[in-house]
């Protein structure tokens, strides 16, 4: 490796890793407003500029913030599992960041230069990375929730631990359909495979997109499936003995995770950095069609992080054992199925295709809106999440012997 | 409490139809309610820069003040009966014989402790003579403890702050009288059909 070459690394890793702070940052203050607004209030809007009357609608408050945290104490419980408690939120931080390393904006020609606008630009296994590495944000929670000493965080880590592994499989399950489709692991393949044909994979793998859509969405943690965190039951979860810089290393992280499961679903389902006449479909372009391509890749983005903020205040917090239910009797089940249909159409899906007289595609495309139909009727009508789990009616131990029988 | 306790009794949940089940409209009907509230009006008073309008400024509990008579002096009589039913204790006293023929006692002094003080508004019902009254002021502050410590001159000085917007409630055509009447005539009614 150059010079250039660890130069250009360096420089794209200094980029993104201030781009996703400054954006963590940022959307804590617009998730702030959007939640005052949905609660008909209007959220933060008087920090500005220090020592004016100047208010910018409150865009200082992130800066107040991350003052406030840093010059908060931070305090370290005597029953600690110290060297662990230092080192969970590290590793939280720590696998959210390097996730995303593999995620592409595009590529762009500059004076005969090929610029690929990632910080490891084509990694052969890029999804399989970002899986892998994800996958490690558990151990952080987990080892929060262990190090802290604290029955609440033990049961948030352990929660947290069960949920996010659980769903991991049908998002895995769901990605593997998609590259079944693509042919490749690389973001960026997908993404201009989905340029080149101009068909995002959301119009023709609905299940995929649904299961994708509903594990990303658990595995981010955010408010239907906050079972870490869960504040009205375990105080707050995995962080409760967590202060200071640690607490927030936490919350950044998580929000780095909204902000990769965005990511993802922008990339492989909402054709990543493409739009319809606007941004063409070649791989590398010069740099106003590039500039463009990022523009509306992170509007995606937004919108979608737009939802995730107001799904939060839509819908009622799933029971913990629902959430399990809904892993393991729903997701994965229709995961299998996703998967197992995406490789029979690739497999014979072009031959029948010739054999009826219609584009491949389009073949495709009927079979997955029906397979889709048909699963989650199914799934609707078998309503594995709707039981009774209160205790089961009936002496749990045997009555105690009135007065009259003691002889 | 076991399960099956006879006190406790069972429900069934109500089943979930096919809507339900299959999960969409619930999830459209929660998204439109957000929807609708993320651009609706706001409910926010941007309380320094704007006041809280206060709608009914007479029955508000506020703080405390002492009324003056139409000569100025106090009204108070050192009954005790506002510091007695006090369930704050937070009113202090001091009586002495009264300097005026009309009455024979009158307050050489009154401290309200207003940080001890719930704002429970019985010292104004128990007055006999309305002396003592809640005002709509609802932002009070102080430096220290001893400051939030009001004596009769500063009751008196709220008195005089307020007397213009909010008479002294004897003295008002009272809007509750007619409710009462109505709610005799309700009383009536009731008794009449039972």
């Amino acid at each position: 490796m150059d010079l250039l070459t660890t130069l250009e690394a360096g420089i794209k890793m200094l980029i993104l890793f201030g781009g996703l702070m400054g954006a963590a940052a940022y959307l804590v203050l617009v998730e702030r407003w959007m939640a005052a607004w949905i609660q008909d209030r209007l959220g933060p809007n008087r920090a500005g500029i220090p020592l004016t009357r100047i208010r910018l609608f409150g865009l200082g408050q992130p800066i107040a913030d991350g003052g406030k945290f840093i010059f908060k104490e931070e305090f370290t419980p005597s029953h600690v599992e110290k060297v662990l408690y230092f080192l969970a939120p590290v590793v939280s931080l720590t696998a959210a960041v390097g996730v995303f390393a593999v995620v592409p904006f595009g590529e762009v020609e500059i004076l005969g230069y090929r610029l690929r606008l990632a910080v490891a630009p084509g990694v052969d296994v890029g999804l399989l990375y970002i899986v892998a590495v994800s996958g490690l944000g558990v151990l952080g929670v987990l080892l929060g929730g262990w190090a802290s000493n604290n029955k609440y965080s033990l049961f948030g880590g352990i929660r947290a631990a069960a949920q996010l592994l659980s769903y991991e499989i049908p998002l895995g399950l769901a990605l593997l359909g998609i590259v079944l489709a693509a042919g490749s692991l690389r973001l960026e393949e997908i993404v201009l495979w989905q340029a080149q044909t101009g068909l995002w994979n959301i119009f023709w793998q609905p299940l995929g997109f649904s299961v994708f859509f509903l594990a990303a969405f658990a595995e981010a943690g955010r408010l239907p499936f906050d079972m870490a965190e869960a504040e009205q039951e375990l105080v707050g979860g995995y962080h409760t003995e967590y202060s200071g810089m640690k607490l927030m290393m936490y919350m950044v992280a998580e929000y780095l995770h909204m902000i990769l499961a965005s990511f993802l679903l922008v990339l492989v389902f909402f054709g990543g950095w493409h739009f319809w006449g606007l941004t063409g479909g070649q791989a590398v372009a010069a740099w106003p069609t590039a500039l463009l391509r990022v523009v509306v890749l992170l509007g995606k983005v937004l919108l979608v992080i737009w939802f995730f903020m107001v799904a939060r205040w839509s819908w009622p917090r799933f029971r913990f054992d629902q959430i399990m239910h809904l892993a393991w009797y729903v997701l994965i089940p229709l995961g299998l199925v996703y998967v197992v249909s995406a490789a029979v159409l690739g497999e014979y899906g072009p031959g029948w295709a010739a054999q009826i007289g219609i584009r491949p595609a389009l073949l495709s495309g009927i079979i997955n809106w029906l397979v889709f139909f048909a699963v989650w009727g199914l799934a609707a009508w078998l309503a594995p999440l709707h039981y009774d789990n209160r205790p089961l009616r009936g002496p749990i131990r045997p009555q105690a012997p009135s007065p009259e029988a003691v002889p | 409490m076991e399960p099956n306790d006879p006190q406790v009794r069972w429900l069934k949940e109500p089943e979930l139809g096919w809507t339900g089940k299959v999960y969409l409209p619930l999830f459209v009907e929660g998204m439109r309610t957000t929807l609708r509230h993320l651009v609706g009006p706001k409910l926010t008073v941007q309380s320094p820069d704007e006041r809280h309008e206060i709608p009914e400024p007479l029955i508000y509990r506020g703080v405390h003040r002492l009324n003056r008579d139409e000569q100025g002096r106090v009204k108070c009589v050192a009954c005790f009966l506002c510091a007695t039913i006090c369930p704050a204790h937070c009113i202090d006293i001091v009586a002495a014989p009264s300097p005026w023929p009309d009455r024979d006692k009158y307050p050489e002094s009154f401290t309200i402790d207003e940080l001890r003080c719930i704002y429970c508004g019985m010292c104004e019902e128990a007055c006999p003579e309305q002396a003592i009254e809640l005002t709509s002021l609802y932002d009070l502050t102080g430096k220290s403890r001893e400051e939030m410590i009001f004596d009769k001159e500063k009751l008196l000085s709220v008195y005089d702050q307020t007397k213009d917007t909010e008479p002294i409630l004897a003295d008002w055509p009272l809007p509750a009288a007619s409710a009462q009447q109505e709610n005799g005539a309700r009383q009536m009614q009731y008794d009449e059909k039972n």
